[in-house]
């Protein structure tokens, strides 16, 4: 699953994600029609809409066996909200069956594939940022964590409120973009208090939103997702 | 009720609070304390989680027989000599306190911290019956010399720092300060000691009352919660319904963990168990005792969408950890309870209408329903209250237009595709460099501080389609 964000806007996080699975050995399908998740109409209350389109995507992704998605929020929505929006009982086990199926990418690759050595394609320091939706939507804080510490020609440092929103929120960015912004705007100073050349997050809502804020400020630090940083071409030496 | 404030728009009130400096370094400091001293109560206390799961259970099924418990609650009150008034509304409650103040004569009442008496404006309706009131938590204290409102569930004027509260003494005590909190904390308890001695009334709030032995539970920090129930002739409290709890063994279960989320103390320095009036024989305590029951609202929501806002025990953790009343404060939220927990409050109390901004007022980042100590799951309440602002459609119009025509574009995967050359020739004139950094009219909002990204020469679908016909 690409998703809205990451086909419109980061196309090249998509294609990364491609290559470095076909190199561990997956077979990379492209369901066509996919669009969005949901997650902005349901998020904001428009829970008909949401269903509608949760339905279409479980129908998109009836054929595949592993679903991996580059967002923790997007596969929070699959899995834990496709099943609830369902009203009759096949849809909601289509739903569950998605759900059980699909996986964030730090996810898939520790967890599923067992993988957690990969060689950087970024040099210097990495530090890392917690989504919001993977840390306490899917609880997930050590996979991102155990593939950046041994990520082969880059070092890792813990970012000081690692935990803490970034302020994004989906429509909350702009729907209250002054408190959004000062709540990035911490989140950004330790960032660049962290010495990191880059802070990595698995989410594409996280990178807008710290990508916005750095290139506004002119900032050399880089925000990347966890697939930049995976090389998908070189074994680790 | 509301405040004049609540004409501007919350965006404009969180915008407000955003600009001011002090707030910034008040807030920043003392919601960081709270936050690690929080952490380290918990981390030194392996037991925490499965309380946390128990004081769950115990709210969920108190709540699911409350008649019961509070019947239960009134007798053993009644048994011991004291009176339980029960109140439907705001006004009920006013007028049941005002009845009492009246027929004990009370010209002032002392009274220790309490939301539930901020909810009902119980201080302007006392002080127009000409009954002074004088709040004893120093917080409170604080604010009521400022003619504010709280801005914290637990610490009313953690809005101000030290600084301000000296300069607040000096102007209205007329006394001598320094920005130093020892001798601002025996300024205000001098103060304070001449009220207690002189106050026909006490008034309190109550954390908890234990149904099977009718006991009143205070849990304070400075003591002035015992000497309210204790100095004055007459004592009364006031509570709201969901605070009733069955056993001295489920109260055990509450104070082991209250204490921890709201200051990271073990327990509070003072855990007071209130039996009623004094019995012959004893040394202390006050002639009469009132137990004020408080609806307001709350029953209905025992079977509504806002039901596990009623296993709040106002511990305020869910405020510490929020990222936007970090940064905007709770005045801001313009009601009586701020933050997260603050907007499932007020919804309850003045209806979804009240809320339809203040429901956005959240990232959603969850970190509020980690931090509860029953576990209230805010973030998926939040969205109920959306998901009913817009099916009872006073979501504003272009909002609803928007999520529509969003709604229906993901329905249409071609018409979806068809939006990235669009877009890509709608942005031409805005991009600068690979991003967007200004864009006119609500798109705007974004760009007045960040950059945005722009759509990419090719989507990933546009470059997929394209290895597909080369394979």
């Amino acid at each position: 699953m690409v998703t809205c964000l990451g086909d419109l806007f980061y196309p090249e996080v998509g294609e990364r994600i491609v290559r470095l699975l076909q190199r561990l050995g997956v077979t990379v399908e492209f369901p066509s029609g996919q669009t969005c998740c949901g997650l902005p109409l349901f998020n904001s209350g428009h829970h008909d809409e949401a269903a509608r389109v949760a339905c279409r995507t479980v129908d998109v992704f009836a054929g595949a066996e592993h679903v991996v998605v580059p967002s923790g929020s997007c596969a929070w929505m699959v899995k834990h909200e496709y099943p609830g929006l369902m009203t009759d009982a096949a849809s909601r086990a289509a739903a569950e069956g998605l759900a059980a199926r699909t996986s964030e990418l730090s996810q898939f690759l520790v967890k599923v594939l067992g993988r957690r050595k990969f060689q950087s394609a970024v040099e210097g320091t990495v530090t890392y940022h917690d989504s919001c939706h993977l840390l306490r939507g899917l609880h997930e804080s050590q996979s991102p964590r155990a593939l950046l510490r041994e990520l082969a020609g880059a070092r890792f440092v813990e970012l000081a409120g690692a935990d803490e929103c970034c302020g994004f929120g989906g429509s909350f960015s702009v729907r209250l973009p002054e408190v959004s912004t000062a709540i990035l705007d911490k989140k950004l100073a330790n960032v660049e208090a962290s010495g990191a050349a880059c802070v990595v997050a698995c989410d594409a809502g996280c990178l807008m939103q710290m990508r916005g804020g750095l290139s506004r400020r002119g900032s050399r630090v880089r925000a990347l997702h966890l697939a930049e940083v995976l090389d998908p071409d070189r074994d680790v030496q | 009720m509301s405040d004049p404030d609540l004409a501007t728009p919350f965006r404009e009130r969180a915008s407000r609070a955003l600009g001011d400096a002090f707030l910034k370094e008040a807030l920043t400091i003392a919601t960081t304390k709270f936050i690690t001293l929080r952490q380290e109560a918990f981390g030194d206390y392996p037991e925490g989680e499965e309380l946390r799961d128990r004081a769950r259970a115990i709210k969920e099924a108190t709540l699911q027989h409350l008649d019961q418990h509070l019947e239960r609650l009134i007798d053993n009150v009644e048994r011991r000599g004291g009176h339980v008034h029960y109140a439907n509304t705001a006004e009920d409650a006013r007028r049941i306190v005002l009845d009492i103040a009246r027929r004990s004569g009370a010209r002032l009442a002392v009274k220790s911290k309490s939301m539930a008496t901020e909810e009902i404006h119980l201080n302007e309706a006392l002080e127009a019956a000409g009954v002074t009131p004088i709040e004893t938590d120093l917080g409170e204290y604080i604010i009521q010399l400022a003619h504010e409102r709280p801005s914290h569930i637990i610490a009313p004027a953690i809005h101000k720092t030290k600084g301000q509260v000296a300069e607040l003494f000096a102007r209205e005590l007329k006394r001598e300060t320094r920005p130093d909190p020892e001798m601002l904390t025996r300024i205000a308890r001098e103060e304070l000691r001449e009220k207690f001695l002189q106050a026909d009334l006490g008034i309190t709030g109550a954390n908890f009352a234990v149904a099977e032995t009718g006991t009143v539970v205070l849990v304070t920090n400075e003591g002035n919660g015992r000497m309210a129930t204790s100095l004055p002739r007459v004592h009364v409290a006031v509570m709201g319904v969901e605070k009733v709890v069955p056993s001295m063994t489920d109260l055990a279960v509450f104070l082991a963990i209250l204490a921890k989320s709201a200051t990271g103390q073990k327990l509070s320095v003072y855990t007071s168990l209130v039996d009623g009036p004094r019995r012959s024989g004893e040394l202390e305590g006050p002639e009469e005792f009132h137990l004020v029951l408080l609806d307001n609202g709350r029953i209905k929501q025992i079977a509504g969408t806002l039901r596990e806002a009623l296993y709040c025990l106002r511990c305020g953790a869910c405020l510490n950890v929020c990222p936007v009343y970090r940064q905007i404060g709770g005045h801001a939220y313009g009601y009586t309870y701020p933050g997260p927990i603050g907007i499932l409050l007020t919804a309850m109390l003045e209806g979804p209408e009240s809320v339809k901004d203040l429901a956005h007022a959240s990232s959603l980042c969850g970190a509020c329903a980690d931090a509860c100590p029953v576990r209230i799951d805010i973030p998926r309440m939040l969205i109920e209250l959306r998901k009913e602002v817009v099916e009872r459609r006073i979501a504003p119009w272009p909002e609803r237009v928007v999520f529509g025509a969003f709604g229906w574009l993901l329905r249409h995967p071609a018409l979806y595709r068809l939006s990235a050359p669009i877009a890509r020739l709608l942005q031409r004139p805005f991009a600068r460099g690979g991003r967007i950094p200004r864009l006119p009219l609500f798109f705007g909002d974004w760009t007045r501080t960040r950059d945005l990204p722009i759509v990419a020469a090719r989507t990933f679908q546009e470059r997929w389609a394209e290895l597909e016909r080369r394979r």
